[in-house]
């Protein structure tokens, strides 16, 4: 994120609303702003804001932007729904 | 601004309405053409096809202001910074050396071939803009380097935003008085500026760096396109990309003719000749000698060299169309020993094919190889041999190029010239640069009953008397020997020679002889009687 624009406000809380919504609340979010740590924007080699990364599980992905296209998010985070995945009986 | 361009950019901008100030990139040949440097504190384009030195001279740029204690920021969007260090290490520019003294910085926005992202709502570059304030506040960068625009546009898909994202990126660099070029990829030499039409928006300035394939040589030139509100020289300028230095741009048209004119002469090597010169060459002129082959044009060089070291002066040959011993064997034939004189440090010889390199790349070479050896004698055997290495156009360049950077360094100079036909005709290489020496020596062959006679003729020497004669000269071991002019022949120029009856002779001698002195009224008097003449004999 960078500073508390509406775009930060926007995309966190389309997340949260993601998260609880598909991932049953199974999360931990971890927020960084770029403007008080830009190392670790160089370190990540992060170019855009917002930009989600999914740590774990693996395979490492990011999604830039607000997150307001919610199908897109969860096809880039290759997360599958949990009622969809309790559906085929296999775990995300 | 004068004080400005001293400095490599050092001090801070002082008053804010004063005009545009310029930094001295650093880069002298082409602070010349952008008329003191980059204006300061704003962003400049350079625009250009693939391989045309956009990144070399984006590093040379803030290289440039490394070495001149100027710290530096570069944001590369294309290469990795582990690949630009490698290959800029090829130019002697250590860039790690350089990271590791706080001196530059990389901002590394490469694309990562592990890193695989979607897109999904409206997002900006300000991570990016984070990185690049972090980095110029980290090194207390004055310059910054982009590259390339186009890159960023291939990260992601929607341009829109990158395009408003770039103009912001763009502003906030200005804001962060730091100079900054940004490079752009064009498709074509002749065409749009850049590819996705906006780059040349982005910046204050525009620069366009060509690669042209042109009579199958490349041919590199720079051009500054605009600078918003302040001067500088417009058009094409030839550039050369060199170890060991990167660019180095050939401001021709840019050079002014201000060269001083020396008053002292100096011996051609042959005592004979110096006479006919009316006392010897001019120590910073330059004379063209001009003869088909076999006239004894590198026998000519060969006793300029010889006459130079024989007074302890360094003598620089640059030898196109014999090689290293055949010109040896040669100086030797004629009693001039050029192992001794390399060995004394009186004589260098630079030998190669022509071919090996563009006419830009040869230029460079012999100036520092010039600036090197510093000698008082340059002999170029010979133009015409460079003739086929270029289009006519950097010929000419080449040529102009090379006469004025003699004649600044106060350098005697002698080149030669092969004519296409063996008896008489002038060459290409003639008529390009017969304007620019300052004397022309013409050989010739003289049929005379079946006979293959040598002539020569001091065709022009400037700021000087001169023989006018076409003498005949022979050559044996010592060199050349002048002998008595063609008396009775006229049409030599021309390639064709007519033998005159001696009484015509007479006439036509006893005006030339003293031509200098003859009034008006006299020349009136001696026509009367050969006209009456050439009536008794019919």
């Amino acid at each position: 994120m960078t500073g508390t624009s509406s775009r930060t406000g926007t995309a966190i809380s389309n997340l949260r609303r993601i998260c609880e919504q598909e991932l049953d609340g199974q999360y931990d979010l971890e927020i960084i702003d770029v403007l008080q740590f830009p190392d670790v924007a160089e370190d990540e080699k992060i170019l855009a804001t917002p930009t989600l990364i999914k740590s774990l599980p693996l395979p490492l992905r990011r999604v830039i932007g607000d997150l307001s296209d919610k199908e897109k998010v969860l096809l880039g985070l290759e997360v599958r729904p949990v009622r969809t995945a309790n559906a085929d009986g296999v775990a995300s | 601004m004068s004080q400005a361009t001293k400095h490599a950019g050092i001090e801070k901008q002082s008053t804010k309405h004063a005009p545009v100030e310029k930094i001295a990139t650093g880069i002298s040949s082409f602070d010349i053409i952008a008329k003191g440097g980059l204006p300061r504190n704003r962003t400049t384009l350079i625009s250009g096809t693939a391989g045309s030195g956009k990144t070399i001279f984006a590093v040379q740029f803030l290289a440039a202001g490394i070495n001149a204690g100027t710290p530096a920021v570069f944001v590369t969007f294309e290469e990795s910074a582990t690949d630009i260090r490698k290959n800029m290490l090829s130019f002697g520019w250590d860039l790690q050396k350089w990271e590791n003294d706080n001196l530059l910085a990389f901002v590394d926005a490469s694309p990562d071939p592990h890193i695989d992202s979607v897109e999904s709502g409206s997002f900006d570059l300000g991570a990016l803009l984070a990185r690049v304030q972090h980095a110029v506040k980290k090194v207390k960068a004055e310059r910054v380097a982009v590259d390339s625009l186009g890159a960023v546009f291939s990260q992601f898909s929607d341009q829109s935003i990158v395009r408003s994202e770039l103009f912001r990126i763009a502003s906030a660099l200005k804001a962060m008085h730091v100079t900054a070029v940004l490079t752009a990829e064009r498709t074509e030499d002749y065409g749009p500026i850049a590819r996705f039409g906006v780059e040349e928006f982005i910046a204050d300035n525009v620069m366009i760096l060509r690669n042209v394939l042109e009579d199958e040589s490349r041919r590199r030139t720079i051009e500054i396109l605009k600078f918003r509100g302040c001067d500088h020289q417009k058009g094409e300028y030839p550039f050369t990309i060199v170890p060991d230095g990167g660019v180095i741009v050939i401001p021709l048209s840019a050079m002014h003719l201000s060269m001083k004119s020396s008053s002292v002469r100096i011996s051609s090597g042959n005592v004979q000749l110096d006479e006919m010169c009316g006392g010897g060459l001019f120590r910073d002129s330059v004379t063209l000698v001009s003869g088909a082959t076999g006239t004894g044009k590198t026998l000519t060089v060969t006793q300029f060299l010889q006459g130079g070291a024989f007074h302890g002066e360094r003598c620089l040959l640059l030898a196109f169309e014999e090689s290293r011993d055949q010109l040896a064997r040669n100086a030797t034939g004629w009693g001039v020993d050029f192992g001794k004189l390399e060995k004394e440090g009186l004589l260098r010889v630079v030998c190669d094919y022509p071919d090996v390199s563009g006419l830009e790349d040869w230029l460079v070479t012999i100036q520092s190889a010039i600036l090197d050896f510093k000698p008082h004698r340059v002999a170029l055997d010979s133009l015409s041999a460079l003739e086929h290495v270029g289009s006519p156009k950097a010929f000419r360049e080449f040529v102009i190029g090379l006469t004025s950077f003699v004649k600044h360094q106060e350098i005697t100079a002698l080149f030669t010239s092969t004519t296409e036909s063996l008896m008489g005709g002038d060459s290409i290489t003639e008529t390009h640069i017969s304007t620019l020496t300052d004397s022309i020596i013409l050989l010739r062959y003289v049929e005379m009953f079946g006979q293959m006679k040598r002539g020569l003729t001091v065709l022009k020497m400037r700021g000087s008397a001169h023989d006018k004669a076409i003498r005949e000269f022979t050559i044996d071991e010592h060199g050349m020997r002048m002998g008595r002019p063609f008396r009775n022949v006229t049409g030599i120029l021309a390639g064709a020679p007519v033998h005159v009856s001696p009484g015509d002779l007479e006439r036509v001698w006893s005006k030339a002889d003293d031509e200098p002195m003859m009034a008006a009224e006299r020349r009136e008097g001696d026509v009367t009687p050969t006209r009456a003449a050439k009536g008794r004999k019919r």
